[in-house]
């Protein structure tokens, strides 16, 4: 993969990214691109790594090998002081929201401001009011907290948790998961409105497909630890790759096999 | 012979899995440690962390301080009355529950309801990533949920337990002077004739150890829980009886360089 795109440099450069636990390799050898204020989808079964492939890139795992590029600054084997600072480009919404359930919500979508940024605790709750504004939410939410929420509104949260600090790429793990299809949708949307408004990259892994066809620019497939196809989201369809066409299609019939009691 | 059932490799592995262990509490010690000493403090979360540690834990450790003074009291009269040595059980009586007991009893306790609710408290962090969402937000885990609980758990043991060596000691006058018919003067003046400031101060140092050693293994036992429910459970026990073990092991260790000549 080259690492201009047209006329925009890629912002997230991944390079021969490899990471096995145990006897299993899980990624092997991956290379990705994400160009600047692109909404790129990796898509992909269970167990192929696409959470660990983000795990590795927030460095929340080690890869055994390979370089990770943030804006042309190699992310692996940097002090943990060095990383944190950079971290302050990043924005994550966990699959689970994994929303604190000691503080209350605005000091949930706050917390990258009071503790990453020292922004005073006044000052940061006008920002989490702000922010639970433009995922939908209204004040009277950000005194409650997490156990006192719908799913969907638990998502939402997180969501201005994540852009809370204005980052430059935000991560989406499977950000419709255990959501009904409208709920769902409505997600999708706040997603495009967000990365639209603030022009920011967006990297997300899904196997939702109604998800990513909607929120992606890009989309690249993922299969035993390695980008095994990547293009346009309005090239998915017209793919000739027969794992890409399986994934889609949803069918069990094709080159890639689940494992199962009978076989 | 299948490898999985070879008894030498099994030895082997179980004393690989020790050494890792040991690498791993090590490594998370000096990292705990660090954070403890470096700037930033989160005041307010030691601050709160002191109260949910030493607050709460005071009806437990009080109980806990008054039956050992009684039962203390109780015992000593029963065996020192057949050599007509009643006059020793106030000395006896305070230094065994400032020297031992408190400490040891407090630790005890307090390792089964602090170092069980801190494992449970970061091990349902872990599993729901709530860990990973503080590393995400620039946040250090170590520094935000670890160094405050155990800066607040080393601080409040030594005065949980001065407050379990006074109403263990008053235990032991109560029984003795109500029940054994001692005279509370004589019982009172027995008691500080013999109880010195070393004596106090070494049960205040092991308290700080105990606290800190408590601390350190919900802590540790949280962070590294995996695997849902079942995971935080099993951590929730690791800490707890590891917590316990240590209080016995250091209570010995101290004991040994404070009082053996």
């Amino acid at each position: 993969m080259s690492t201009t795109h047209g006329k925009k440099e890629a912002k997230l450069i991944l390079r021969g990214l490899s990471k096995s636990f145990g006897p299993k390799s899980v990624l092997d050898e991956l290379d990705l691109d994400v160009i600047e204020s692109e909404s790129l989808v990796v898509i992909g079964g269970s167990g192929t790594g696409k959470s660990v492939m983000l795990k590795c890139i927030l460095g929340l795992l080690n890869p055994e090998s390979g370089s990770i590029k943030v804006d042309g600054k190699e992310m692996i084997g940097l002090r943990r002081s060095e990383r944190e600072k950079l971290m302050h480009k990043f924005g994550m919404l966990f699959q689970g929201a994994a929303l604190f359930d000691s503080i209350p919500v605005w000091e949930n979508v706050a917390f990258g401001l009071i503790h990453g940024q020292n922004i005073d605790r006044k000052e940061a709750k006008d920002i989490a009011i702000d922010k639970l504004a433009a995922v939908g939410l209204n004040a009277d939410v950000g005194n409650l907290y997490h156990s006192e929420l719908s799913g969907g509104m638990q998502k939402r949260v997180a969501l201005a948790r994540a852009i809370a600090t204005e980052p430059e790429i935000i991560f989406f793990d499977e950000p419709t998961t255990g959501l009904d299809p409208i709920m769902a949708d409505v997600i999708n949307e706040l997603i495009i409105k967000i990365t639209t408004e603030t022009k920011s990259t967006a990297l997300s892994i899904t196997h939702d497909m109604a998800s990513a066809r909607k929120i992606a620019t890009r989309i690249a497939m993922i299969y035993e630890g390695k980008i095994i196809w990547h293009g346009p989201v309005e090239k998915l369809d017209s793919s000739d790759n027969p794992y890409v066409n399986q994934f889609i299609s949803g069918s069990s019939d094709g080159p890639i096999k689940m494992l199962t009691r009978a076989n | 012979m299948n490898l999985s059932n070879n008894p030498i490799a099994l030895l082997g592995r179980g004393f690989l899995n020790l050494i890792q262990t040991i690498g791993r509490i090590s490594i998370f010690t000096a990292e705990s440690l660090s954070h403890c000493f470096r700037p930033p403090f989160y005041t307010h979360l030691i601050l709160k962390q002191t109260l949910e540690i030493g607050y709460y834990s005071l009806p437990v450790v009080g109980l806990t301080g008054i039956f050992a003074g009684m039962v203390l009291a109780l015992q000593s009269y029963t065996g020192f009355s057949r050599f007509a040595a009643d006059s020793a059980i106030p000395a006896v009586v305070v230094l065994s529950i400032t020297r031992e007991l408190g400490p040891v009893l407090a630790g005890l306790m307090v390792a089964g309801r602090v170092g069980a609710s801190m494992a449970a408290e970061i091990g349902t962090m872990r599993v729901t990533e709530q860990i990973d969402a503080l590393s995400t937000l620039s946040t250090n885990p170590f520094k935000y949920l670890i160094a405050p609980r155990l800066i607040a758990a080393a601080i409040s043991l030594p005065f949980l337990v001065l407050i379990a060596d006074i109403i263990g000691v008053l235990g032991g006058y109560l029984v003795s002077v109500h029940k054994l018919d001692f005279n509370s003067q004589a019982y009172l003046a027995n008691t500080f004739e013999f109880l010195e400031v070393m004596d106090v101060v070494s049960g205040l140092v092991k308290a700080a150890v105990f606290g800190f050693l408590i601390a350190l293994m919900g802590c540790y036992h949280g962070f590294y829980s995996r695997g849902g429910a079942q995971g935080v459970g099993s951590a929730t026990t690791n800490a707890v009886v590891s917590g316990a073990i240590l209080v016995l092991i250091f209570n010995y260790i101290i004991t040994e360089a404070f009082f053996s000549q």
